[in-house]
C-alpha cells in the first residue's frame, strides 16, 4: 500500500510538472509578452523597463527556472483585465468551481449508477434498449449547447430558474442564512444538472456493463439459492460488487469534467475557473489563461490521485498490498 | 529487392497461409459480414449524406455564407420561406452558413482524427513491441499527457495564439488526441506478439520493421477504427466548444461553433441561431458514435453473445 501511495503521488507530481514546464513554453512560444498589449499611454522605454524588471530579457533557462519557483510560491503572475494578482482571482474562482462539479459528480454517479443498474437487472427489455438510445443521444450532445438550451427553456421561456450567476446580485446581500443558502442552490441547479446529465450517459453505459460481469457469477447465484429476494441479491450482494469498476470512472471522468464546467460555466456565468478563463480569452489576459491552466491542471493530478485511493480503499486486494 | 526483406519472405507466406487463419481476424471475415446489422449501414448512409452535403455546399445553400445580405431589414430575422433557419445579426443566411460550416465541422474532425490514429498507432506499436524499459518509459509519459485535461490545454494554446488558421487547428487538436488510441494499440501489440505466427515469422528471420508493419499492424487496427469513429464526434463537439469561446475558427468561417459564437449576446431573442447548429452537431455526433457502436459490435471477437454490454 505505501509503495503504491508513493508511486502513485510521484506520478501526480510529474502531472502537475509537465502541465507547468508545457505552459512555460506556451507563453514563451506564443507572440508578444504580458508587456506588449495595447496600451498607448506607455512608452516602450517604460515597457523595456518593466521587461528587465519582471525578468523577461533573460535566457530562457534561467525564465523557467525563475517560472517554477513563482508556481512553487503561487505566484502566478498579474491580470492585467481583472487588475489584481491571478493567485487572489483563482483563490476566488476555485472553490465556486469546486462547488459546481462536486454538485455535478453527486447527481451524475447517483444518476448514472441508478440507471445503469436498472438496465442490467431489466437487460434485454424494451425499457433497457430505449434508455440505451436516450443515453447514447445524450453522449452527443455538447455540453455547452444543452447548458444553452436548458438555460433559454427553464429560466426566459419558463422562468422557473434564475438566469445566471451564482447568487442574486442585489437581493443576496440582505437574505437570511437560509435564504442564502437556498439562493445559491437554485443558481446551482442548472449548470450541476446539465453537466450531471451529460457524465450520468457514461457512467450509466459503465455499471450496466460492471452489473452484467458479476450477475452470473456464483455468489450470486449462492445469494439467490439461499432464498434472498431479487431486490436484496441485486442491491446488497451484485452491486456492491459491481460499484469497484465505477469508481475508476471518478479519476477518469476527471479531465472531462473540467472541460464540461469550462463551457457551462461560461453558459450561465458562473463565476467559477472556467468563466474566468473565458474571459480571460477575450481580453487576451494571458497571465490569467496560463494560471487558470496550470491550477485546472494540479486540481485533476490530485482529484485522480483522491479517486485511485479511494479504489484502493474499497478494493481490498490492494489495501493489503 | 533488399535482402533482408527476401529473407523474410517465406515467413510472409507461412503467416498468412497457414497460421493466421488459426487466429480470429481471418476466420471471422463471414461471420463478419453477417453481423452487420442495418443500425451500421443506416449510419453510415447518414455519414456519406452528410459528407456530400459538405462537398456540395456551394450548390447547395442558397446564398453565399459570408454575404451580409441586407443589414437594415434581414438582420437577425426568424426562419421564413427566403430564409428557411432564419439569419443572423449580420444579417447572412442561416442555412447557407450552416451548410458550408459542414464543411469546416466535418473537415477539421475528419483530418484531426486521421493525424491522432496515426500518430498514436505509430506510439503504441514502437512502446508495445519494443517492451522492457522503452515501453515503461513511453507509457509513464503517456499517463502524465493523459492526465493532463485537454480542454484546458487546447484553450491555452488555442487563446495565446489566436486567431489560428485552419491547419494549425486541425494540428493541435489532433496532436492532443492521440493518448488513449496509443494505449490501446500497446495493449492490442501485447497480445497480439504472444501468437504463433509473430513467432514463427520471428524464427524466420523477418526484421522488426516488416513483422510491425506486415503482421503486427493489420491485426491491431480494430480498435483504432473504432476508437477513430467515435473520435470524430468528439471532435466535432471539441471544435464547436473552442469556436463557442471564439478560438475555434476563425471568423467569418462558419462552423458550427463559430455560428454558436457569433450569435452568443442575444440568445434570448433569436433562439434559431442557437437551436439549428446543435441540431447539426447532433445529428452528425449521434451518427458517428451509433456508426462506432455498430462497427465495434461487428469487429470485436470477444463479443459473441447478443446481450454483452456496451
Amino acid at each position: 500500500m505505501r509503495r503504491y501511495l508513493a508511486a502513485r503521488l510521484l506520478q501526480s507530481l510529474i502531472v502537475v510538472v509537465l502541465v507547468t514546464t508545457i505552459s512555460f513554453f506556451l507563453i514563451r512560444l506564443a507572440p508578444g509578452d504580458p508587456f506588449s498589449f495595447t496600451d498607448f499611454t506607455m512608452s516602450s522605454a517604460a515597457r523595456e523597463q518593466l521587461r528587465v524588471e519582471y525578468g523577461y530579457n533573460q535566457p530562457a533557462p534561467q525564465q523557467f527556472i525563475r517560472f517554477l519557483g513563482n508556481v512553487a510560491h503561487g505566484r502566478l503572475g498579474y491580470s492585467h483585465s481583472m487588475q489584481r494578482n491571478v493567485g487572489t482571482v483563482l483563490a476566488e474562482a476555485v472553490p465556486r468551481t469546486l462547488l459546481l462539479m462536486s454538485a455535478a459528480l453527486f447527481a451524475a454517479f447517483a444518476l448514472g449508477i441508478a440507471v445503469g443498474a436498472l438496465q442490467a437487472v431489466g437487460r434485454g427489455s424494451w425499457l433497457d434498449r430505449a434508455t440505451s438510445a436516450v443515453l447514447l443521444l445524450f453522449y452527443s450532445i455538447p455540453d455547452f449547447w444543452l447548458a444553452l438550451m436548458a438555460l433559454l427553456a427553464l429560466a426566459y421561456w419558463i422562468p422557473i430558474f434564475p438566469s445566471g450567476g451564482m447568487m442574486d446580485p442585489v437581493l443576496h446581500d440582505y437574505m437570511s442564512l437560509g435564504g442564502r443558502i437556498r439562493d445559491v442552490l437554485a443558481h446551482l441547479a442548472l449548470p450541476a444538472l446539465t453537466l450531471a446529465l451529460l457524465s450520468a450517459a457514461g457512467i450509466a453505459r459503465y455499471q450496466r456493463a460492471a452489473l452484467l460481469d458479476v450477475l452470473p457469477l456464483d455468489f450470486v447465484r449462492t445469494a439467490r439459492a439461499k432464498g434472498l429476494g431479487e431486490r436484496t441479491v441485486v442491491m446488497k450482494h451484485a452491486l456492491r460488487n459491481a460499484l469497484l469498476p465505477v469508481i475508476t470512472l471518478l479519476g477518469l471522468s476527471l479531465p472531462a469534467l473540467v472541460g464540461g464546467a469550462f463551457f457551462v460555466e461560461k453558459v450561465f456565468a458562473w463565476p467559477g475557473m472556467g468563466y474566468v478563463a473565458a474571459n480571460a480569452i477575450s481580453a487576451r489576459d494571458y497571465d490569467l489563461v496560463t494560471g487558470t491552466v496550470i491550477v485546472g491542471g494540479i486540481m485533476v493530478a490530485l482529484g485522480s490521485l483522491l479517486a485511485d485511493l479511494l479504489y484502493a480503499l474499497a478494493d481490498p486486494r490492494l489495501r493489503t498490498r | 529487392m533488399p535482402s533482408p526483406t527476401h529473407v523474410s519472405e517465406p515467413a510472409d507466406r507461412l503467416a498468412t497461409s497457414v497460421v493466421a487463419p488459426s487466429t480470429a481476424p481471418v476466420v471471422s471475415a463471414p461471420a463478419r459480414r453477417a453481423r452487420l446489422t442495418g443500425t451500421f449501414w443506416w449510419s453510415l448512409a447518414l455519414i456519406g449524406l452528410l459528407c456530400l452535403v459538405a462537398v456540395f455546399a456551394t450548390q447547395l445553400a442558397p446564398y453565399p455564407p459570408n454575404a451580409q445580405l441586407d443589414i437594415v431589414a434581414l438582420k437577425s430575422q426568424p426562419p421564413s420561406a427566403a430564409h428557411p433557419l432564419g439569419t443572423d445579426q449580420y444579417s447572412r443566411d442561416l442555412l447557407s452558413r450552416m451548410l458550408f460550416g459542414a464543411r469546416i465541422s466535418l473537415s477539421v474532425a475528419m483530418l484531426a482524427v486521421l493525424l491522432s490514429a496515426t500518430v498514436g498507432t505509430a506510439y503504441g506499436l514502437v512502446a508495445g513491441y519494443v517492451g522492457g524499459r522503452v515501453d515503461a518509459v513511453m507509457m509513464r509519459l503517456l499517463d502524465a499527457c493523459l492526465a493532463i485535461p485537454r480542454v484546458l490545454l487546447l484553450v491555452a494554446v488555442l487563446a495565446l495564439w489566436s486567431p489560428v488558421p485552419l491547419p494549425a487547428l486541425i494540428l493541435v487538436i489532433g496532436l492532443t488526441g492521440w493518448f488513449e488510441v496509443s494505449r490501446l494499440v500497446r495493449a492490442e501489440v501485447l497480445s497480439v506478439t504472444q501468437r504463433e505466427y509473430i513467432v514463427a515469422a520471428r524464427a524466420l528471420g523477418a526484421s522488426g520493421p516488416r513483422i510491425i508493419w506486415r503482421h503486427v499492424l493489420p491485426n491491431v487496427l480494430n480498435p483504432v477504427i473504432v476508437a477513430a469513429a467515435l473520435g470524430v464526434g468528439n471532435i466535432i463537439i471539441l471544435e464547436a466548444g473552442l469556436s463557442y469561446l471564439g478560438i475555434g475558427a476563425r471568423a467569418p468561417t462558419a462552423s458550427w461553433g463559430s455560428i454558436f459564437f457569433d450569435g452568443s449576446d442575444a440568445f434570448q431573442a433569436t433562439w434559431w441561431i442557437a437551436l439549428f447548429p446543435g441540431l447539426a452537431i447532433i445529428v452528425t455526433v449521434l451518427a458517428f458514435n451509433v456508426f462506432a457502436s455498430a462497427l465495434r459490435d461487428a469487429l470485436d471477437p470477444h463479443q459473441l453473445a447478443g446481450d454483452r454490454a456496451r
